[in-house]
């Protein structure tokens, strides 16, 4: 748990004082993942730097674990926190391993044990020990560089992290790649974690609470999917975006809002069958075919069905296209104005058929919590009236 | 305040010491030694500065076209190797210069003036070189792509941009020059130089200091002119001292 | 022909003058990177103390060599070291001085902020970071500077047989007062090729001791 009480920076500039983070208060519960997102200068990362002192606070106390760290040393107190920055920072002059036992070794851990610890991490960033331990930064690419930069922070297993833009100097595609990494290595190693970002998508998929700073306040303070549902006032919406209500596709999967719910033709029914089932379901225009592992194997159309006669296998078209359960409804929505369709079958791991998502569903899910922050707003009105 | 208290100690105590040896050189004679030398220090500070002057004048005429010409494309060829040749060049001590010049064009003014000018030369030709090869390549392009002739890229865009660099080394190569000239006395050429070595050689310690505090207040003065220079004529957008 | 004759015939006076100038030139710059590199650390702390230091640093090199040795002779006289190799010495370290400051101060400083911030982040003290990134990343530099100063001081100890100091000057200086063009130029070109090879024999230690994974770094710059 990291806790940030009345934590305030003042710069001294040749122009006056500068409030750089003016009375942050805030608690990151155990395990969770906290972005602090704004525009630059809106003293995000001096309030990230001044939990391991980078930044010296001009007042305030920050609390690790329920502990003050006020009166801590500073050396020890850094040790004790894993730190990532944006230009890696891996010393040149090491080895890959050097640099990712480097904390180890400023405490003192004896040789065998941090070396064990070096094969432990490189395993865990999904880099072969072997191969790259011996090598030095400037042989390795910006992504592999940046995993190092992971794994000296993770190396002498602290239970908080900080994180400052780590993965914005990697290109996007290999940034998808080692946010997905990140994310898969923190539900085994429940950290907690304050992460700078700028980038708002980049905070809806990494964090599990989101910190919007300006002018050195912190102005809203809430999980993604309220944030993006309720932004607190005019900066928070106009930051967020226009279409803040498309980001919340990221928070939602398929599973969620999938109906068990669906009609299906073998290939082996009729046309005739493929007819009534369309109209005991109530679809206006296909029905899906699945084969005998209830695999989606086409589509049957209403106009085909009512104008022919015969068997379905003989007279479907091709699946455009199927969603997985774990898939967000940003990828659906995607595939559905991609093949202007209104619904697609979802299957699980093994490909099989469990049901159907539609266009309906989506709108009625984002809509509801709509209308309950409407309604809530609404009471409070009313409350307040009165 | 601590420092600033040491500071104040400092100066008094430097000032004393100046006054005690004002008092003292009074006492002994030794500024009336001095000023029976006045005559020759002057004479010979103005053959000294002008031997600085032709060789150095010499140097930079030569040097620079030098630089420019080796920078140029059709030379690149070349360029690598002769700079190689022209950087172990520069680590020949100079008073090797200045006694194998003398060697082989004997004794006097020439031998001197040619020997300062080889060891004067050397720094400004590299620098051009290096100035004119870090301009960055975009800009290069971007002068290409405006439509300027070679001509007008080396005058308007590359030199200006190389400008800093180029009196960089100009600086170096006359600190150098004026740092050797005293040694050119040894090859029959005069300057301040005869009277440290004389003096060294009578072991008369008023004549050394005659000769080598005007020695190197000369070297310190041109180096400061030098660098006043520069401070004015490289533009401000390509000058870090400004 | 007859320089080459000469020289042989000379063989064993060369090689003591050879030794006695590589000698006195190494125990000068040698003494001078023990006073330079801590100089060059400490003033990267305030950067005041660093104008002026590396100020009063570039007017000493300023001063021609045989005008700080006419300066100095009066001076050490007093405590009877005028002449031999006592100036000389003092002046390869005064000389010595600016190069390694210089280098050591601008490396020290040029350390990627990053780094320096990733070291403090991990908990380095002070002088863990000087020692594990700030050095280590400085030493190429650091050797550059020396390099340079011993470059220099070779010249100016060729000088210093003037004063009496010994060494290769030696040829030259009574090259020139015996009129005897053999001496003279064996001993030009002796101490040129000294600097010449001296030059090259610090530059592969320079990369030697540049560490492993900043080569490819040290070569593009």
């Amino acid at each position: 748990m990291i806790r940030l009480d009345s934590l305030t920076k003042v710069f001294d500039t040749p122009k006056g004082a500068v409030v750089a983070a003016d009375h942050i208060s805030m608690e990151v519960p155990s395990g969770e993942i906290c972005v602090l997102l704004g525009p630059s200068g809106c003293g995000k990362t001096t309030t990230l730097k001044m939990i391991n002192r980078i930044v010296r606070p001009t007042s305030g106390k920050v609390f690790i674990n329920g502990d003050d760290t006020t009166g801590m040393d500073t050396q020890t107190l850094r040790r004790s926190i894993g730190y990532v920055i944006q230009q890696i920072g891996l010393f040149p002059n090491m080895t890959i391993e050097e640099n990712i036992t480097a904390v180890p070794r400023l405490l003192g851990w004896d040789k065998a044990r941090y070396r064990e610890r070096a094969r432990e991490l490189m395993a865990m960033i999904a880099m072969e020990p072997d191969a790259f331990l011996k090598r030095y930064p400037s042989e390795l690419s910006g992504g592999q560089q940046q995993r190092i930069g992971v794994a000296r922070a993770l190396a002498a297993d602290p239970p908080v992290m900080l994180m400052d833009e780590p993965f914005g100097a990697i290109d996007p595609i290999n940034r998808a790649v080692i946010q997905d990494e990140f994310l898969k290595m923190q539900q085994a190693l429940n950290k907690t974690i304050m992460f700078v970002s700028h980038d708002i998508d980049e905070a809806i998929k990494m964090g599990d609470r989101i910190a919007i700073f300006r002018e050195g306040r912190l102005v809203q303070y809430d999980t993604p999917d309220d944030l993006l549902t309720a932004p607190k006032d005019a900066f928070v919406e106009s930051f967020l975006g226009e279409d803040r209500a498309l980001k919340r596709l990221n928070l939602v999967k398929v599973r969620e809002i999938v109906s068990d719910e669906i009609g299906s033709v073998s290939p082996g029914d009729t046309l005739e069958t493929a007819l009534t089932r369309i109209e005991d379901f109530g679809y206006s225009n296909a029905i899906l075919m699945v084969n005998d592992k209830r695999q989606p194997a086409g589509i049957v159309s209403r106009s085909v069905a009512r104008t022919t006669k015969g068997y379905c296998r003989d007279h479907f078209q091709s699946v455009p296209a199927a969603v997985h359960l774990d898939d967000d409804l940003r990828k659906v929505a995607s595939l559905m104005f991609a093949h202007d369709i209104t619904w697609l079958p979802c299957v699980d791991d093994d490909g099989r058929v469990c049901g159907q998502i539609t266009q309906r569903a989506i709108t009625s899910h984002l809509g509801s919590r709509y209308r309950a922050h409407q309604a809530a707003m609404g009471t409070a009105d009313a409350a307040a009236k009165e | 305040m601590p420092i600033q208290s040491m500071k104040g100690a400092l100066r008094a105590l430097l000032l004393l010491a100046v006054f005690a040896a004002g008092v003292w050189s009074h006492a002994s004679g030794i500024i009336d030694d001095f000023l029976w030398h006045l005559p020759d220090v002057q004479y010979l500070a103005v053959e000294h500065l002008w031997l600085t002057a032709m060789s150095g004048s010499l140097a930079i005429g030569t040097a620079i076209p030098l630089g420019i010409l080796l920078s140029r494309p059709s030379m690149a060829r070349w360029a690598e190797s002769l700079m190689q040749v022209l950087n172990v060049g520069t680590t020949i001590p100079t008073l090797a210069v200045l006694a194998l010049s003398m060697s082989f064009l004997g004794i006097g003014t020439v031998p001197a003036i040619f020997g300062l000018f080889v060891a004067t030369l050397l720094p400004i030709v590299r620098n051009t070189y290096a100035g004119l090869k870090g301009v960055s390549p975009a800009l290069m392009e971007a002068a290409a792509g405006i439509g300027m002739s070679p001509a007008q890229r080396l005058f308007r865009v590359e030199l200006p941009n190389a400008l800093y660099v180029i009196f960089a080394g100009i600086r170096t190569a006359l600190a150098i020059n004026i740092g050797t000239v005293p040694l050119a006395f040894l090859i029959g050429a005069g300057g301040l130089g005869e009277l440290i070595f004389t003096g060294i050689d009578l072991y008369d310690p008023v004549m050394m200091l005659a000769g080598a505090i005007p020695t190197a207040l000369l070297a310190i003065l041109v180096d400061a002119l030098i660098a006043a220079i520069a401070f004015f004529v490289v533009p401000r957008g390509v000058n870090p001292a400004r | 022909m007859e320089l080459i004759q000469y020289a042989l015939d000379n063989i064993d006076l060369l090689a003591s003058r050879t030794l006695e100038h590589i000698a006195l030139v190494g125990v000068a710059v040698g003494l001078a990177t023990l006073t330079g590199v801590p100089i060059g650390i400490a003033i990267t702390r305030n950067e005041r103390l660093a104008r002026s230091v590396l100020y009063a640093a570039s007017i000493i090199i300023t001063i021609p060599s045989i005008a700080l040795f006419g300066i100095m002779i009066p001076i050490l006289s007093l405590i009877g070291h005028g002449i031999g190799y006592v100036p000389a010495v003092i002046a390869v370290l005064l000389y010595s001085q600016l190069p390694i400051i210089r280098n050591t101060y601008t490396a020290i400083n040029n350390v990627n902020p990053a780094l320096r911030e990733a070291a403090r982040g991990i908990g380095m003290s002070p002088n863990q970071r000087l020692r594990m990134v700030e050095i280590p990343l400085a030493v190429p530099v650091i050797m550059a500077g020396v390099r340079t100063a011993v470059v220099l001081n070779i010249g100016v100890m060729a000088i210093a047989a003037y004063i009496g100091a010994g060494g290769l000057g030696t040829f030259i200086s009574r090259g020139i007062s015996q009129s005897d063009p053999r001496q003279l130029i064996v001993g030009a070109i002796a101490v040129s090729l000294l600097a010449i090879i001296v030059d090259y024999a610090l530059l592969a230690l320079q990369k030697r001791l540049t560490p492993k994974g900043m080569e490819r770094a040290a070569s593009t710059a």
